[in-house]
């Protein structure tokens, strides 16, 4: 299987405190990947790296075969490399629909992006719905849906989710990791997956990465982290 | 009652002026969260490259159309080059290198075009036409109006309608966001700034032939009054600052009709003080949500 | 019977208490640090006394200038580099304050009362009265912030000289007024160089604007003032009354501005509002920037700044040969764009401005000095 993202002695800071340190993991394509850990591990720092809004010190990034280095954080999307962050990122301001459209605007394809546009409003009916509210009217799962949603637009290769549980009510978290899971199997997606629920995570990656202190402390398959007890306490803490 | 209607017409002419600069005002606040105090100087200096250009052409309309595009040009290039390192310091640090433009602003045009009033004449005729014995707009007047609220509604197609106006705002409102979409948001920041500088040079153009002429110092009332408007509709809000420049110049053409023109600097501050202590948002402060 | 230990709740401090300079970090008398400037005070006072002895009338008259907006500066960057609080509108409180003096001394002069306490008695009119102005300008900006403060003090500038031609009555329009000259006290003698008095005076009255302020600024209100600037949440969890220490620096500014403004106008013995434009408010910001914010000896560099800005221009048409065209028109100009470019030159490259420099300068000396080994071979400890 071939890795769509490789990440070798990674490590970031800001200024001089040290938040990454020497990261080094592998995505392979078509997968769900889960970086767990703990509240200042690390996890939202490494994917702001990845998309390139934080500079790193040391180590090298690749993406589909291409190093990142020096490749601007606007460019990043054009190659297939989209960035849900921390919060959701749903302008407010903007309607539904204006979010939409500007996950797709950089395309040159005007009828491709049209039609995922579509796509969009058909994997998730209450946007389609809403088209014409304004993002702060929505609530906190219709954001997520929005979210992913304007990030499909961009047909992804990579798609870099923040914590996309966050503030979300189980039913409608479960909703949300299921549709991780149909992408993944039908379009082929690859998913990298920040998560403090880690049941939740666990149950939708195909491998899982745990951090503490900025480093990785220990990468397996997914069912290895659910099944085997002492791996799970060692790492996960139950 | 004549003369309320004479001193409502022109209020409205002058307002439909400060409307656009407050706009401007508001463009550069909304996209880079800073007040360009430069913007007045900014616009007495492309007027007087508009005037070059019409006596040069002997057409005012090359000129009109030499000082937009000058101001476009100035726009820009004050965001690369100075705006865009001065906001690392803390938000004071803009404002004060915008005076520090203000100062060379005006240095340079003094000593280039030295200290005296140049003549800046309008295109259409100035004085009121009389509709049924009431003293009216004038010419001039009409044509500040259509130019200022033409100006206005271009823009805001251009950001409603349009997705160079959707990058922008959504640069201006989210920029960090706005960059993992794809989003330029440095060139949508200098476009922004372009924008702003045009229709400010656009208002200079349109305001400085109701003056004593070309001055360098002759748009500091202006912008003054320009800013109260923008403040009085709220600095967030575009629709705001039209609704604010046109309020604002009614209460001041009635407060110098019938007050006197010596109270209208009075009048101002004390607009100003009054709106900034009772609603510091404007009177369109829409609630800032933040992005989530 | 025994006494019994109680509780005792101190006597709540004097409010005077902290204006006075705080104990230095290390400990110490707590009133070290005012006989120290008491001391700078007299040592500075008496050089300038006895340079002014050598110096012609107009050199004189130029030491006299600095010494007036040396004034207005340290009060300025007091408020603008320790309070944060940008304001533009100084020139208007110069202003205030040369009016004051010029209508109080044509008061008296009209009554015919006379002494030597006259000119104090109108400098502290000057002083009282630009205070209040700052206080109502002061009320209204503490509930701004940013943009609005630095507009509304713009708005200030631009408008309050206009006062004078609503009330051409009191203000005398643009023309403005004469009032009596400051004249040397007899008991110095027949042919004492007058210029050299108002320097004098001109000299006392900074000597007391920095005393009042160092002092101020080594306080407890003067670490209030910072504390404001750098967090306001955090300095009104911390018990400081955040609205009250930016009107009362506000306030504090501006009776410096004012005592500036009035000095000022002693110097030529006339006010007009054509004296105090907008630029000057402008001039007076650029100033304390290229002096160095929030720095009392920065604020000594931005009032030389002020003088040669008025004088370089006289300066420049008399030395090289100009026609008489491009004279006037470079006249003011050309020293007025050189330092606004200097301005944003270090707004952009050296925020600290002049007097920043200088400590840079002086800390990289006294670190190369420091990291000399000591003769008996050892190097010191870091």
């Amino acid at each position: 299987m071939t890795a769509v993202l490789e990440v070798e002695a990674l490590s970031c800071g800001y200024g001089p405190v040290p938040v990454l340190r020497d990261v080094t993991f592998t995505v392979p394509a078509g997968t769900v990947t889960a970086v767990l850990g703990a509240n200042g591990a690390g996890k939202t720092t490494l994917l702001r790296t990845l998309s390139g809004l934080l500079r790193p010190s040391g180590g090298r990034i690749r993406f589909a075969g291409e190093d990142l280095r020096g490749v601007r954080v606007e460019h990043l999307v054009r190659r297939g490399l989209a960035h849900v962050p921390e919060g959701r990122g749903v302008v407010t301001e903007l309607t539904v629909a204006e979010n939409l459209r500007l996950g797709g605007l950089w395309r040159r394809d005007r009828v491709d992006a049209r039609r995922a546009q579509d796509e969009v409003y058909e994997l998730f009916p209450p946007l389609a719905h809403r088209r014409d509210h304004a993002g702060h009217q929505l609530s906190g799962g219709e954001r997520q849906m929005l979210a992913i949603g304007r990030a499909l637009i961009a047909r992804p290769r990579l798609l870099l989710l923040d914590e996309p549980s966050l503030g979300l009510a189980p039913k409608v978290t479960a909703q949300i990791m299921a549709l991780l899971r149909r992408l993944r199997d039908e379009r082929g997606l690859t998913v990298l997956l920040v998560e403090q629920n880690v049941r939740t995570a666990l149950w939708v990656a195909d491998q899982g990465i745990v951090m503490a202190l900025g480093r990785v402390v220990t990468a397996a398959p997914a069912a290895r982290l659910r099944d085997d007890d002492q791996l799970r306490h060692a790492y996960l803490g139950f | 009652m004549q003369r309320f209607w004479f001193l409502t017409f022109d209020g409205l002419a002058a307002g439909a002026v400060y409307a656009a600069f407050a706009l401007a005002l508001v463009l550069i606040w909304r996209a880079a969260r800073v007040v360009n105090f430069a913007q007045g100087a900014m616009a007495v200096a492309t007027a007087y490259v508009g005037y070059a250009v019409a006596s040069a052409t002997g057409s005012y309309w090359l000129g009109l159309a030499a000082a937009v595009l000058s101001g476009l040009a100035l726009g820009a290039l004050v965001e690369r080059v100075l705006m865009r390192f001065a906001g690392a310091g803390g938000p004071l640090n803009q404002v004060i290198v915008a005076l520090g433009l203000v100062l060379v602003i005006q240095a340079v045009l003094g000593m280039i075009f030295g200290n005296g009033y140049r003549p800046a004449p309008a295109p259409f005729d100035t004085d009121a036409l009389t509709i049924g014995g009431v003293a009216a707009l004038s010419p001039y007047d009409i044509w500040v109006l259509g130019a200022a609220l033409t100006v206005v509604a271009l823009l805001a197609v251009l950001f409603t309608r349009t997705p160079v106006g959707l990058r922008m705002r959504a640069a201006a409102f989210a920029p960090e966001v706005s960059r993992l979409l794809g989003v330029s948001v440095g060139r949508m920041l200098t476009l922004g700034w372009a924008l702003a500088a045009g229709v400010g040079a656009l208002a200079g153009m349109l305001v400085v032939p109701t003056g004593l002429g070309l001055h360098s110092h002759a748009m500091d009332l202006v912008f003054v009054v320009a800013f109260t408007a923008a403040v009085v509709g709220g600095l967030d809000s575009p629709v705001g600052a039209v609704v604010g420049g046109l309020l604002v110049g009614l209460i001041l053409s009635y407060v110098t009709g019938y007050l006197g023109p010596d109270t209208t600097p009075l009048a101002v501050l004390v607009l100003l003080l009054a709106v900034l202590l009772a609603r510091p948002g404007g009177l369109f402060s829409a609630a800032r949500a933040r992005h989530v | 019977m025994t006494a019994t230990p109680t509780e005792t709740t101190p006597a709540a401090p004097s409010p005077l208490r902290r204006l006075l300079p705080g104990a230095p970090p290390g400990g110490g008398p707590r009133g070290s640090t005012l006989l120290r400037h008491l001391a700078v005070a007299v040592l500075a006072g008496t050089l300038v006394v006895l340079v002014t002895n050598q110096l012609a009338p107009y050199q004189n008259l130029q030491v006299a200038r600095v010494c007036a907006f040396l004034c207005v500066t340290a009060g300025h960057t007091v408020l603008v580099g320790l309070n944060g609080q940008l304001s533009l509108g100084h020139g208007a409180l110069m202003a205030t304050g040369a009016y004051t003096v010029a209508l109080t001394q044509r008061g008296l002069d009209e009554r015919a009362v006379g002494g030597w306490w006259t000119l104090p008695a109108s400098l502290l009119a000057a002083v009282a009265v630009t205070a209040l102005g700052g206080l109502v300008v002061g009320l209204a900006a503490a509930r701004l912030r940013g943009p609005y403060l630095a507009g509304v003090t713009l708005a200030v500038a631009t408008l309050v000289p206009a006062v004078t031609t609503i009330f051409t009555g009191v203000f005398n329009g643009e023309q403005g007024l004469r009032f009596p000259a400051a004249t040397p006290p007899a008991a110095l003698g027949a042919y004492f160089q007058p210029e050299r008095w108002l320097a004098w005076i001109a000299l006392a009255a900074a000597l007391l604007t920095m005393l009042l302020l160092a002092n101020l600024v080594r306080s407890r209100f003067g670490r209030s003032l910072r504390a404001v600037r750098d967090d306001e949440v955090a300095a009104r969890l911390a018990g400081i009354p955040v609205a009250g220490t930016q009107v009362l620096a506000f306030v504090v500014s501006a009776g410096c501005a004012g005592l500036g403004g009035g000095v000022y106008a002693v110097l030529t013995a006339t006010v007009a509002p054509g004296k105090f434009p907008l630029d000057l408010s402008l001039f007076l910001l650029m100033a304390i920037v290229i002096g160095g914010l929030g720095s009392l000896a920065g604020a000594v560099w931005g009032a030389l700044l002020l003088v040669a800005l008025q004088d370089l221009p006289g300066l420049l048409t008399e030395h090289l040969s100009l026609s008489a065209g491009l004279a006037q028109r470079l006249e003011g100009n050309l020293a007025l764009a050189v330092f606004g470019l200097i301005l944003i030159v270090v707004m952009l490259a050296a925020p600290g401005g002049l007097q920043g420099g200088l400590r840079a300068v002086g800390a990289r000396l006294r670190g190369a000095v420091r990291r000399r080994p000591a003769p008996g071979g050892r190097s010191p400890d870091r």
